[in-house]
C-alpha cells in the first residue's frame, strides 16, 4: 500500500546543527545552493583560465606576473610554455564543460526548484541527492588537484583523444598522472550526475501534487526531465570509456593505443588497440552532453520568458516536442566530429543528414519564443533581458552550425576558429545566460532578498554587447583558416595575431564584468531589498511559499494544482492578469 | 490550457481528484471528485528510480559491449581464451538465487496479503527468512566463483594486459561482479528490514527487480563472452 | 531600455554581417579541381545562415521595441497562424533549406572521397610524427621499401625506419622534410602516423584528413597553381602542435624534376 504519508520523504525533522544545516545537508534547496556555489567557484576559475589563455595567445612571450607562482615548470619567468597553454586549455574547457554547464543549470537550479514547482517536500531519496553533490564536489577536487602536480595537468584537451591521452608521460607533460586525475574525475563525476538523475526523474513522475498532471508543468520542469533523461544514458557512456583509459595508463591494456607507435625513439608496448573507438565512445557522450547543457537553459528561459511577456508561449506542446526531438536525435549526430576522423566516409553522410535535421525543431523553438513577443506586454528586468539574450546567442550560435553540419564544408572549417566561435556562442554564452536569466529570476525566491536591477542591467549590457564583441570574430578567424588549440601563430596566421588583440581585451573587459554580477549576489545575499513573496507576479508553485521557502518546502500542506502555469494575459475577480497555479479561481470569460 | 488568448482558459469546475496524476489521462479515479480511499496511482519513486538506475546501467554495458566489437574488428593480436568451466557452474548459482529470492518475494506478498485482508494492519509478523538467507548465500557465492573464474585465467597466464580479449574478460566480469555486490547490500537491507517487521514491498520488489536483473544481465555477458573471445 | 535593445542588436548583426559582405576574411582562394563545389557550397551557405541571423536577429529586435512599455491593460496579442504557423515555417523554409544543402553537399564530399585515384596518379607518402612531417617518394623502382617501426632513430634521420641495406625497395626511397608536387598532376597521398593522431590540412587545396594511428589513409588531390602552401597540423598532438607545420611546393613538370634529382642525391 502506497499513500502520500508514506511519502514521509520520510519525513525527515527539520535540520538541527551546522552541519547537517549547512555541510551535509538532506535538504534539496540547500544541495541546490552547494552546487550553484559550485559552478561559481569553477565559472571563476575557468574564466581566470581563459584570461591567460587569452593574454598568451596575443603577445606570446608576455611575462603575467605571478603565474610563476602557479606553475614553476609551466611558466618560468611567468612566460607561459607551450605545454602549459594546452593544459590551461584542458583545464579550462573540462572545468567549463562539467562543473559550469552541467551543474548550474541542471543541478543547481534542477535541486532548488524542481520539488518546489511540482509540489513535493522534497526529493524521493535525500541521501543519495546528498551523495550526487559531494561525489560531483570530489570529481572537481580530483580535477583540480591536477593542477599541483609535478608536470601538471592533462593537456590533450576536454575531449581527450587517445592515443595522446593513453600513452601516458612518454607524449608530453601532464600526460602521466595528470591525464589519469582528468579521466578519474570525469569517471567520478558520472556516478554524481547519475546519483541526481535517480532523483530527478521520479521526482518528476511520481511526487507531483494533487492535480499537478504533466501537461501542467512548468516548461523548465520538462527542460530538467529531459536532461536528466539525457545525463543517465550519456554518462553512463562516458565512465566505461574513462575507466578503460585509465586502465590504458596503470594497466598496461590496449584498448585504444595501436601497436608500432613510436614516441621519442621509442616503440611502445602497446598492440592492437583502436584510436577512433575513443572518439566513438566520447562522441556519442559528446554530444548529448552539449544538449543536457543548453536545454535545461531552453527550460529556463522559457519559463521567464512567459513570466515577463504576461501571456504564454504560442504552444506549450511545441516546445516540448521540440525539446523532445532535440534529445532523441542527439543520439544520432556525434559522428559530425568525426568527419576527417578518418572513419567511413560514407558515415559522414550518414550522420550530417540528423545534424541538419536537428535545426528543425531548434528553428521551430525560436520561432515560438519571438512569435510569442509578438502581442506581449513585454517587461523588462535583468532577468528577461538575460532571457531575450539567451535567443539572440542561440541563433547566433545555432546558425554557424548550418556549415559544420556539412562534411564538405567540414574539410574547410573543421579544427579552426570556426568551431570554437560556433560552440562558444551556441552552448556557452548561451547557457550562461540562461544562468544568468535563472538567477537574477529566481534570487529572490532563493534568498529572501532582491538583486539590485541597476547593476544587473549594467552586468547584462557588458556582458551581452562583450560575448559577441569576443566570439564573432573567432568565425572570422575560422574562415581565415586559424587552426585551434595552437598557443602562437605563425605563417599565413601571422597576420591574424591583431584580430586575437581586439578579441583579448574584449574577454578582459567581459571578465571584468562579471564581478559586478558577484558582486551583486553577495551584496543582495545580504543587504537587498526584501523580496515579497511572488515579485515577478508568476504563477508556478515556487511562488506561493515564502521567500526563501522554509524545510519542508510547503509548510506542511499539500498544495492542490488547478491550472498550467501560464494562466497570464486573463481577467479574474481581483484584476490580477495572472491567476497561480494552485488558485480555485478561473479567469472571467473574455 | 489556453493556446490562444482569445477564449478563455479552461474552467475547471471541479476538485481535481486526490492521486498524483491529477487531470493527466492516468489518473483512473472516476471523475465528480468523489473521495476514494486514498490509493495512489503513481508508482513508488523508488521503483522509477530502480528503472532508472537499469537504464544507466544498460548503457554502460552497452558501451563495454560496442568497445569488445570495436577492438575486436580491429585487431590482428587478439587470441582467444576458452572460458573457465566454472563459469557455467557461477551461472547456475546466480540462477538459482534469483529462484530463491522470487520464492521468498511471492511468499512475503502472499502471506502480506492474508494478513492485510483480515486486518488492513501494516504490521508483520517476521515471515521466515531462509529463501532470502539462500539468496544471499548464492549471491556471495557466485563473486567468490568468479574470482575462482579469474584465477584459473591466471593460472593459464592470462592477465588484464596480456591480451585484449583477457583485458575485456576481467574487466567486464568485474564491471558485473560490483553490481552483484550492490545487489548484495541491497539484500543485506532487505534482510535487516526483515528482522526489524519493517520491510516494505516496494523495497523488496526494488532489490528483487534489480537482482534478476543482474542475474539476466551475467546470461548476456556469458553469451558475448563465449561468442566473442 | 527596450529600445536601446533593439538598437544595439539590429547594431550586432549588422557590425557581424559587415567583414562577410565585405569579405575581409576569407578562406585561401583555392587551387584543387575539386575546390570549387566545395566553396560553391560554403558560398551557398553563407549566404543562407547569414539571411536567417540576420532575419532572426531583426525580428527578435523588431519584436522587442514594439511590445515592451505597454500599458498593464494592452490586449495581449496573437501572432498570425500560431505555434502552426512557426511549426510550418521550420519544416517547409529550414527543412527545405537544409535538406538541400545536404543533398547537394553529397556532391561535393563524394569528388573528394567516393572517387578513386587515377591509375597514374603519383605516390607520396606523408608521416606525421611528434612534432614534424616527413615525406617519402618511390623512386624509380615506383614502390615503397616496408617500414620497421624499430629501426626509427632521429638522430641518423630515419624518420620512417626504413631498412635501406636489406629491403631492395627501400634503397631509392627519396625522404624530404618539405612536399613537392608537379602541378596539374594528380597525387596519391599515403598518410601514416608514427606516433599519435595528427592531421594534414593544406587550405589551399581544400584537403583535410586526420592520422589516425593504426590505419592507413590516403588522399588524392591535384594542385593546378604553383606556389607554396602550408601544411598545417590541426589534430592537438602535443605540446608542439602549434609549430608543426610543413611546405608544400607546386612546381611545373620540370622544376618538379629538378627538386626530386637535388633531393635523390643528398639521400
Amino acid at each position: 500500500m502506497h499513500d502520500m504519508s508514506t511519502h514521509a520523504l520520510h519525513h525527515h525533522a527539520p535540520p538541527t546543527g551546522f552541519i547537517r544545516k549547512y555541510i551535509f545537508s538532506l535538504d534539496h534547496k540547500v544541495i541546490g545552493k552547494q552546487y550553484y556555489g559550485l559552478g561559481l567557484v569553477a565559472v571563476f576559475t575557468g574564466m581566470a583560465l581563459s584570461w591567460l589563455m587569452r593574454l598568451h595567445l596575443g603577445w606570446t612571450n608576455l611575462a603575467i606576473p605571478g603565474l610563476h607562482l602557479l606553475s614553476s615548470t609551466g611558466a618560468p619567468g611567468n612566460v607561459m610554455t607551450p605545454e602549459y597553454y594546452l593544459q590551461l586549455m584542458t583545464m579550462h574547457a573540462t572545468i567549463m564543460v562539467f562543473f559550469v554547464l552541467t551543474v548550474a543549470p541542471f543541478a543547481a537550479f534542477g535541486n532548488f526548484f524542481l520539488p518546489i514547482q511540482v509540489g513535493a517536500e522534497d526529493m524521493p531519496f535525500p541521501h543519495i541527492n546528498m551523495m550526487s553533490f559531494w561525489v560531483t564536489f570530489v570529481a572537481f577536487c580530483v580535477l583540480i588537484s591536477s593542477f599541483f602536480l609535478g608536470d601538471g595537468p592533462a593537456l590533450s584537451g576536454w575531449t581527450g583523444y587517445a592515443p595522446l591521452s593513453a600513452v601516458g608521460s612518454v607524449a608530453g607533460p601532464g600526460q602521466g598522472l595528470g591525464q589519469v586525475l582528468w579521466a578519474a574525475s570525469l569517471a567520478i563525476f558520472c556516478v554524481g550526475q547519475l546519483l541526481g538523475s535517480l532523483n530527478f526523474i521520479p521526482t518528476t513522475l511520481d511526487l507531483r501534487a494533487k492535480g499537478m498532471s504533466l501537461a501542467r508543468l512548468p516548461l523548465n520542469v520538462w527542460g530538467w526531465f529531459i536532461t536528466s533523461c539525457m545525463a543517465l544514458t550519456a554518462f553512463a557512456v562516458l565512465m566505461p570509456a574513462c575507466i578503460l583509459l585509465i586502465l590504458d595508463h596503470v594497466a598496461g591494456t590496449s584498448f585504444f593505443v595501436p601497436s608500432n607507435l613510436v614516441i621519442n625513439d621509442q616503440l611502445q608496448p602497446h598492440s592492437g588497440g583502436s584510436t577512433l573507438l575513443w572518439q566513438h565512445l566520447f562522441w556519442f557522450f559528446g554530444h548529448p552532453e552539449v544538449y543536457i547543457a543548453i536545454v535545461p537553459g531552453m527550460g529556463i528561459v522559457s519559463h521567464v520568458l512567459i513570466a515577463n511577456m504576461r501571456r504564454p508561449l504560442l504552444s506549450y506542446k511545441v516546445i516540448i516536442g521540440c525539446m523532445f526531438s532535440i534529445a532523441f536525435l542527439s543520439y544520432m549526430v556525434y559522428g559530425h566530429h568525426m568527419f576527417v576522423s578518418g572513419m567511413n566516409p560514407f558515415s559522414a553522410l550518414v550522420f550530417s543528414f540528423p545534424t541538419l535535421i536537428i535545426t528543425i525543431p531548434a528553428t521551430i523553438i525560436v520561432l515560438i519564443w519571438i512569435g510569442s513577443l509578438y502581442g506581449s506586454r513585454l517587461r523588462i528586468n535583468s532577468a528577461s533581458l538575460f532571457a531575450l539574450g539567451f535567443i539572440s546567442m542561440f541563433v547566433a550560435g545555432g546558425v554557424s552550425g548550418f556549415f559544420l553540419a556539412q562534411p564538405s564544408i567540414d574539410i574547410v572549417l573543421h579544427a579552426t576558429y570556426f568551431v570554437v566561435g560556433h560552440f562558444h556562442l551556441v552552448m556557452a554564452v548561451a547557457a550562461i545566460f540562461g544562468i544568468f536569466a535563472g538567477t537574477y529570476f529566481w534570487f529572490p525566491k532563493m534568498f529572501g532578498r532582491m538583486m539590485n536591477e541597476t547593476l544587473g542591467k549594467i552586468h547584462f549590457w557588458l556582458t551581452f554587447v562583450g560575448a559577441y564583441c569576443i566570439f564573432m570574430p573567432f568565425h572570422y578567424l575560422g574562415l581565415a583558416g586559424n587552426i585551434r588549440r595552437y598557443q602562437a601563430f605563425s605563417g599565413y596566421m601571422e597576420p591574424l595575431i591583431p584580430v586575437h588583440r581586439f578579441i583579448t581585451v574584449a574577454a578582459l573587459i567581459t571578465g571584468a564584468a562579471q564581478f559586478i554580477f558577484l558582486y551583486n549576489l553577495v551584496h543582495s545575499r545580504f543587504w537587498g531589498k526584501v523580496a515579497p513573496e511572488n515579485p515577478w507576479e508568476c504563477t508556478s508553485l515556487e511562488w506561493t511559499v515564502p521567500s526563501p521557502p522554509p524545510f519542508d518546502n510547503f509548510g506542511g500542506r499539500h498544495p492542490v494544482v488547478y491550472h498550467d502555469p501560464y494562466q497570464y494575459g486573463v481577467q479574474t475577480e481581483s484584476g490580477a492578469d495572472f491567476i497561480m497555479q494552485d488558485s480555485p479561481e478561473t479567469a472571467k470569460p473574455a | 490550457m489556453a493556446t490562444t488568448v482569445h477564449e478563455p482558459p479552461q474552467i475547471e469546475p471541479r476538485v481535481p481528484e486526490l492521486g498524483h496524476s491529477g487531470n493527466g489521462g492516468r489518473n483512473l479515479l472516476p471523475g465528480g471528485g468523489r473521495l476514494r480511499g486514498v490509493r495512489d496511482f503513481s508508482p513508488p519513486p523508488a521503483s522509477t528510480a530502480l528503472w532508472v538506475g537499469l537504464a544507466a546501467i544498460t548503457m554502460t554495458f552497452v558501451a563495454f559491449t560496442s568497445a569488445l566489437i570495436v577492438r575486436q574488428g580491429s585487431a590482428t593480436d587478439w587470441r582467444h581464451i576458452s572460458l573457465p568451466g566454472i563459469l557455467y557452474l557461477n551461472t547456475a548459482v546466480l540462477l538459482a538465487s534469483s529462484l530463491t529470492l522470487e520464492v521468498f518475494r511471492r511468499s512475503f506478498l502472499k502471506r502480506r496479503g492474508a494478513i492485510n485482508a483480515k486486518q488492513g494492519a501494516v504490521d508483520l509478523p517476521r515471515t521466515s527468512a531462509g529463501w532470502l538467507y539462500a539468496t544471499l548465500l548464492l549471491g556471495i557465492a557466485f563473486v567468490a566463483g568468479q574470482y575462482l573464474a579469474w584465477l584459473r585465467l591466471n593460472a593459464e597466464g592470462f592477465y588484464l594486459a596480456t591480451n585484449p580479449s583477457s583485458s575485456f574478460f576481467y574487466v567486464l566480469t568485474a564491471a558485473h561482479a560490483l553490481h552483484v555486490l550492490g545487489g548484495i547490500g541491497g539484500l543485506i537491507y532487505i534482510i535487516r528490514r526483515l528482522s526489524q517487521g519493517m520491510l516494505r514491498p516496494t523495497a523488496l520488489s526494488v532489490s528483487t527487480r534489480y537482482w534478476h536483473f543482474v542475474d539476466i544481465l551475467w546470461l548476456y555477458l556469458l553469451w558475448l563472452l563465449w561468442a566473442k573471445l | 531600455m527596450a529600445k536601446i535593445f533593439a538598437v544595439t542588436l539590429i547594431l550586432i548583426a549588422i557590425g557581424s554581417a559587415i567583414p562577410i559582405v565585405a569579405h575581409i576574411w576569407e578562406p585561401a582562394p583555392d587551387i584543387s579541381t575539386h575546390g570549387a563545389v566545395i566553396d560553391e557550397q560554403l558560398s551557398e551557405t553563407m549566404v543562407e545562415a547569414g539571411l536567417s541571423f540576420l532575419a532572426a536577429q531583426f525580428v527578435l529586435a523588431i519584436f522587442v521595441w514594439m511590445f515592451s512599455n505597454r500599458p498593464e491593460n494592452a490586449k495581449i496579442g496573437h501572432f498570425p497562424g500560431g505555434a502552426t504557423a512557426m511549426v510550418l515555417a521550420g519544416f517547409l523554409l529550414v527543412g527545405t533549406e537544409v535538406l538541400a544543402l545536404g543533398i547537394f553537399g553529397t556532391k561535393a564530399w563524394a569528388s573528394v572521397y567516393f572517387t578513386p585515384p587515377a591509375a597514374d596518379a603519383m605516390p607520396i607518402q606523408v608521416q606525421a610524427g611528434q612534432f614534424a612531417f616527413y615525406f617519402r617518394y618511390p623512386g624509380p623502382d615506383g614502390k615503397f621499401g616496408p617500414l620497421h617501426p624499430n629501426l626509427i632513430n632521429e638522430a641518423n634521420e630515419n624518420f620512417f625506419g626504413l631498412d635501406q641495406t636489406n629491403d631492395q625497395d627501400s634503397k631509392d626511397d627519396i625522404v624530404t622534410a618539405e612536399m613537392a608536387v608537379p602541378v596539374n598532376r594528380e597525387i596519391h597521398l599515403l598518410m601514416h602516423s608514427k606516433d599519435l593522431s595528427h592531421s594534414f590540412y593544406v587550405p589551399e587545396l581544400r584537403i583535410h584528413q586526420d592520422f589516425v594511428p593504426g590505419l592507413d589513409l590516403s588522399l588524392h588531390f591535384t594542385a593546378t597553381k604553383i606556389g607554396k602552401y602550408e601544411i598545417v597540423c590541426t589534430q592537438l598532438c602535443g605540446l608542439g602542435h602549434y609549430n608543426m607545420r610543413a611546405y608544400l611546393y607546386v612546381y611545373s613538370q620540370q622544376d618538379f624534376d629538378d627538386w626530386l634529382k637535388k633531393e635523390a642525391a643528398l639521400q
